[in-house]
Formats: structure tokens, sequence, C-alpha cells
């Protein structure tokens, strides 16, 4: 029995590695993808482009819009004197923030009324403008506390040592620097081996099918079981070889600290590679053509991504869909990778979850 | 089937799936004094639609446990000598803990924290003054913020338009990859060279009925946005249609470029993977703005005809920019239909070898 594994494995090893392509496939768009991935994937802003009309040029006015220039999150690329331009250069994409001080706001800011302050966000990206619209509030607001307090040092320079105020004091946890690549770095790692090993698993019955090789090996002494073995070990090494080349990569380059215990994370890389090598083997298995069997792993991958967290919350999904995501492998092991916030009981999930796919697989094969 | 079910499946899922919005953020708060003050600063967070104050704790260690679990994503913790020091005068600091390991839900209710924050701040500075006479605005500066093309800031609105583009490669790269690399793999090749067929007759015959089905796929996504999703369409269809036509162009050829070198069907589909759909996903714009990737990267997207797409097909829906104006998508788009339309015809010969 171990004999005709090993013959198997060995088959199996021949079969994926000696087309060049393939080689390469295996090691080279991984390491390349990750880098280019890593540094593509971020919600942070910096240096959004910004355009200021300034109608006011009172030093007021020229005061907050200092504020916006020495902001790292904005680059103020036009200061215009009049607000035609502005729209057009939205509408062009060029800029996505657009600051206007109306004529009179420095007289109304020391009449002592609220003077308004036209923003203009470009929301086609939602997010960034979400971000970005908080961040002009703050810098607003920041000036207009400061203002504030200077109008009333020159009234009454006793009340403002006395004045109460209340700040607030952000502890972020888990992620002190809000570096979004802390949280997508490992998404890219997870999603990048999902998709490596789906895609090599998911062809690996159906081309002997599609071939006309599986009815060969049907008449051969060999088990289901140990077919399976056959089919699964070498696509289980291949895939731990590309899962520590993508990790190694990931977390040296985008300087990702883990945090968790090196024991669960590798019992979780185990556990995660057993899931995908269940679920390419059985979209192979049900599949009877090649074409076919990249349709169904593609209708896979897709949900699989997109609901597991990898960068998108599952917090915000509709409730149906966060049922959904509990059936996926790869949400436990983002959890797994982004290290403990003290979720690592999730990984016992991701374990029940791998069994039972690998089980259904080896039943449909008898 | 797969044709029908493919693009409402996929504009579905991201429509429903991706949600970058935040309301009702779960908070948990720990009021160590639970005086008049206290209690008034909560009853701002509890009135912004961005908190949700789901518990008011007795114990630090309770917020902390919440936070570690997920059923909070920021703890609110008021000191026990919170309005003692406000009569004192000077800052009081409240602490937010917030649970920053999804950067993106972190950084946008910090913000909003501190509005709230500061909006009862100011409301408490102005009534004190008030006490002494002097009367002020709680603040002197109002941000009027206007969200253009997508007014309500959702993450549905701005992502749906890019899944077009990849219900477009998905049909036109992908599919299409293995239809030559099947006829090497199965040995049928050797039959169809052998008939009278030239090789243009091949491409073409392969080719059109993924197109047809590639731009009927697009209508039917654009109908699942425009009348399921809402998703404004603001500029004209003709340019959509062109556009689509376009870039369905380059997928085929694409596709059909990358079946005809990689010759086995395993091959075919990772690459078509690598080089098509991947970077459709990731730096395309669909979802990661191209502007905040390092400039060596967003000189990379340019490479990738997806990202031209995904910005017109933005552009169309929710700007309404006219044809004229979207000359910089356009342009590279249609160089690289010539492109690769060249290279697929020129990559295929009837020959065995």
């Amino acid at each position: 029995m171990l004999g005709r594994i090993k013959q198997m494995i060995v088959k199996e090893f021949i079969q994926v590695l000696r087309d060049k392509r393939t080689r390469f496939i295996l090691i080279g768009p991984p390491i390349i993808q990750m880098l280019v991935f890593g540094y593509a994937a971020t919600y942070e802003i910096h240096h959004v482009a910004k355009v200021v009309v300034d109608l006011d040029h009172s030093q007021e006015s020229r005061d907050l819009v200092s504020r916006f220039t020495s902001s790292p999150y904005f680059d103020v690329r036009w200061q215009l004197s009049e607000s035609r331009q502005l729209g057009d250069l939205i509408d062009q994409g060029k800029a996505t923030v657009g600051l206007e001080s109306h004529a009179g706001f420095a007289q109304q800011l020391r009449k002592g009324e609220t003077a308004p302050l036209q923003v203009i966000v470009d929301a086609t990206n939602s997010n960034t403008a979400l971000i970005a619209s908080s961040y002009i509030s703050q810098i607003s607001l920041g000036f207009a506390r400061n203002y504030q307090q200077d109008r009333i040092y020159r009234v009454a320079p006793q009340l403002v040592e006395a004045m109460p105020s209340v700040v607030l004091e952000p502890r972020p946890w888990y992620n002190p620097n809000f570096s979004s690549r802390w949280f997508l770095v490992p998404g890219v790692i997870g999603s990048l081996t999902l998709v490596l090993v789906i895609m090599l698993t998911a062809f690996a019955v159906v081309r002997e099918r599609e071939i006309g090789t599986l009815e060969q090996i049907m008449v051969t002494p060999i088990r289901p079981a140990e077919f399976i073995l056959g089919k699964t070990l070498p696509f289980f090494l291949l895939g731990l070889f590309d899962v520590l080349l993508i990790g190694t990569v990931g977390s040296l380059w985008f300087q990702v600290p883990f945090r968790g215990s090196i024991c669960v994370l590798i019992a979780g890389v185990l556990l995660f590679l057993l899931c995908m090598l269940g679920v390419g083997l059985l979209i192979s298995k049900v599949s009877s053509t090649q074409q076919q069997a990249m349709v169904t792993s593609f209708f896979y991958i897709m949900p699989a991504i997109t609901f597991s967290g990898f960068g998108f919350p599952i917090s915000t999904m509709p409730q149906w869909m966060q049922y959904i995501t509990y059936a996926l492998p790869l949400r436990y092991f983002l959890v797994v990778l982004r290290g403990p916030t003290s979720k690592a009981s999730s990984w016992i999930f991701s374990g029940r979850k791998c069994w039972r796919c690998y089980a259904l697989v080896s039943d449909s094969l008898r | 089937m797969i044709v029908i079910v493919m693009p409402v499946a996929m504009v579905l899922l991201f429509g429903y799936g991706i949600n970058l919005d935040l309301k009702g953020l779960p908070v948990y708060v720990f009021d160590q004094e639970g005086s008049q003050q206290s209690q008034d600063l909560l009853k701002h967070f509890q009135a912004s639609k961005y908190f949700h104050l789901v518990r008011v704790s007795t114990g630090y260690p309770e917020v902390t446990r919440a936070l570690d679990d997920g059923h909070a994503k920021m703890g609110i913790v008021i000191p026990w000598d919170f309005s003692q020091r406000l009569r004192d005068g000077g800052p009081v600091e409240v602490q937010a803990l917030v649970d920053a390991s999804d950067d993106n839900t972190a950084n946008v209710p910090i913000g909003y924290a501190q509005a709230v924050v500061q909006g009862y701040s100011a409301e408490m500075q102005v009534n004190w003054l008030g006490a002494r006479g002097l009367s002020v605005q709680p603040v002197p500066v109002s941000v009027e913020t206007r969200t253009w093309y997508n007014e309500d800031l959702e993450s549905s609105v701005f992502i749906i338009p890019g899944v077009l583009a990849l219900v477009m490669l998905v049909i036109g790269a992908f599919l299409t990859s293995l239809t030559i690399a099947r006829e090497w793999e199965r040995g049928t090749m050797e039959q169809l060279i052998s008939t009278p067929v030239s090789a243009m007759e091949i491409m073409l015959g392969k080719l059109t009925p993924y197109f047809v089905l590639g731009i009927l796929d697009t209508v039917v996504g654009a109908a699942i946005a425009i009348f399921w999703f809402h998703v404004p369409f603001r500029g004209s269809f003709v340019t959509l249609l062109a556009a689509s036509a376009m870039f369905m162009v380059v997928v085929l050829s694409l596709g059909y470029f990358i079946s005809v070198i990689a010759k086995s069907q395993f091959a075919a589909c990772q690459i078509a993977l690598i080089v098509a759909f991947l970077p459709a996903f990731l730096l395309s714009g669909f979802l990661f703005p191209i502007e905040q990737m390092p400039v060596a990267l967003q000189w990379i997207t340019r490479i990738f005809p997806a990202r031209y797409y995904v910005s017109v097909l933005k552009k169309i829906f929710l700007k309404g920019t006219p044809a004229a104006m979207l000359n910089a998508d356009l342009i590279p788009l249609a160089v690289f239909t010539v492109i690769l339309a060249l290279l697929a015809t020129c990559s295929f010969h009837k020959r065995l070898d």
C-alpha cells in the first residue's frame, strides 16, 4: 500500500514539475504578487490631491489653509482665487478634495459668528471620501478651537487657564500605528494561498478524467483512499512550500509582526491547507471538464475571499451574509494569521470544517 | 447558465458583501463616576448615528474582554473624578479604547468620537463662559461637506461599477484562455489544422460567441446595478457600450493569446489568473485607490488595461463624464485593444510543434 502511494506521489510530482511554466508559476508569481499587492492594498490616505479656493485672502483663511498644507494627509496642489475651476478639477479627477472659504470668512470670525467653510469631496471612492472628510473636519475644528481660545485670551486671559475642556485620548489596540498593512498583508497571504492551492488541486482529478488517464488508473490495483492520498500529499507539500514562501516574503518585507503562538500558526497553516485541498479536490471530482473545474473554483474563490474579512469587515455585512462567512475556512485562517485578539479558539472551528470537507471528498471518490 | 448567473451573482456578492460604511458601531462604556456631567457626555454619544451604546459596564476588565471578543469595537472610559476635574478647569481626558486590528474601522470612528467629544466640550465651554458674562459661538467654523457623485457615501455605489470589469474579465480572459489549450491537450488540434479553416477564422469563430456573451453580461450587470442597487447612471449608454466592446476585445485577445502560448489548460488558467484577474482585482482602482499606491506601483498599474476600463466605468456611472473627457482612459484602452488583437492574431499558426 505504501509503495502504491509512493508511486502515485512520484507521478504527481513529475507531472506538476516537469513543465517549465508550471514550475515557474509555483515560485515567481506568488512572490511578485505578494510584494505588489502588499503595496496596493491599503486603505490609508496620504497626500490626497486637494484644491483650495481662498476668496477671502485674510490672515485667518491663510492660517487655515496652512494647516492643510502642513498635514501629511493632504497635498494642496492648487490655490485658486475663483471658484469656477474648482468643479472642473474635481470633475476631471485631478483633485479629490476642494476647500472653499468665501469672502467675508474672517469678518464673520472676528464678529464672533459661525463662519461656514465649503468642502467638496469626490466620493467616487466612498472609503477615501469618508476618511478624508473625517480628517478635514478634525483639522478645521482644530483651527476653530485655537481661534476661539485666542479670542477669549484677548478678552479675558484669566479665563483661558481655568476653562474646562474634555479631550478624547484614543488608544488604538492591536495595531497602535494604524497601519493598514498589518491588517491587509495577512489577508493577502491568506488569499494568495487559497487561490494557489484551489487552482492547483481543482485540476488534479479532472485532468486525468479529461485526458482519459483516469480509466487507466482505475484498472490499476490502487484503492480510492490511496489515490486520494497520493493526489493530496504532493499538493499539500507544494502548498506548504508556497505558504511559507509567501508568508516569509510578506512578513519580512512589510515588517508585519506575528504576535501569536507559533504552534497555533503552524496548526492553522496545516489545517487551512487541508481545507483548501479538500475543497479543490471536491471541485475536481464533480467537474467533468477542466473548464468546468475552473469556473466552479472561481465561483468558490470569489465569495471565499470577499466574505473572509480579507479587506471588508464582516461586521458590516447583512446578517444572512455573516452566517455564510462561518462556512469559510479563510475567515478563521485570517484570524490565526493576524495574531491574537484572543480569538485563538476559532482555529478549532477551522479544524472541524476541514475534516468535513476532506471526508466528503474521500467518500465521493469511492 | 453561467452567463446569466455569473454577472448576477458577482454584482450581488459585491453589492452586499462589501460595506466599508460605519454605522452603529458597538460601544461599551465604563463610566467610573456616573455623575450628571458624565451622563451628558454619554448622551452626546447616543445621539450620534455612528455609535451604538451596547452596555454600560461596571469594570475595566469587562470592557477589555468585550474588545477582545469583538463584542465591542470601542470602549469609552470616563475617569472617576470627571466632574471634579471639570470644575477645577483645564483639560480632562476621556479614554477611547479602540479595536484597531481592522484599520479601516478604527480610523474613522476615532474621528467621529473626537468630533462628539469636541462638540460636548465646546458646548460646556459656552455655558461656562456664559456664566462668566462672555457670549461666544460653540464652534466658530462650520464645515459644510458636500460629497459629490455619491452623496450618501454608499460603498456599493463605488464598488459595483468596477464589478462589471471583473465579470467581463472572467468571461473573456478566463473562459477563452482554455479554448485553444483544450484543443492541444485533447489532440483535436491536429484535426482542426487538417481542415481548410484559416487561423483567422478559427480565432473569430472561437471568440465571437464570448464577445456576444460578454456584452450581454455587461448589460445585465449594469441593469442590476442601476435597478437593484440604485447605482446612479449619469453618463451615456453608448459610451459605456463602446468602452465595453473595446475592453471585451482586450480581454478576449489576452485570453486567446494566453491559450495559444500556454498549451495546457492548467498553465493557461494560472497565467490568466496572474496577468488578468488578480491585477484587475487589486491594481485597477476597483477597491484600492490607485493614487494612494506607491509611485512605482502606479506605473505598474498602467500596463493592465483593467485600470482604464474601471476608471471609465466609474466616470460614466457616477460622474457622467462625456465621452470627449474620457480620452485619458479611452485612448490607452484603444491602444491596448489594437496591440492585443494583433498579438492574438499573430500568435496562432496552423502548425504542429
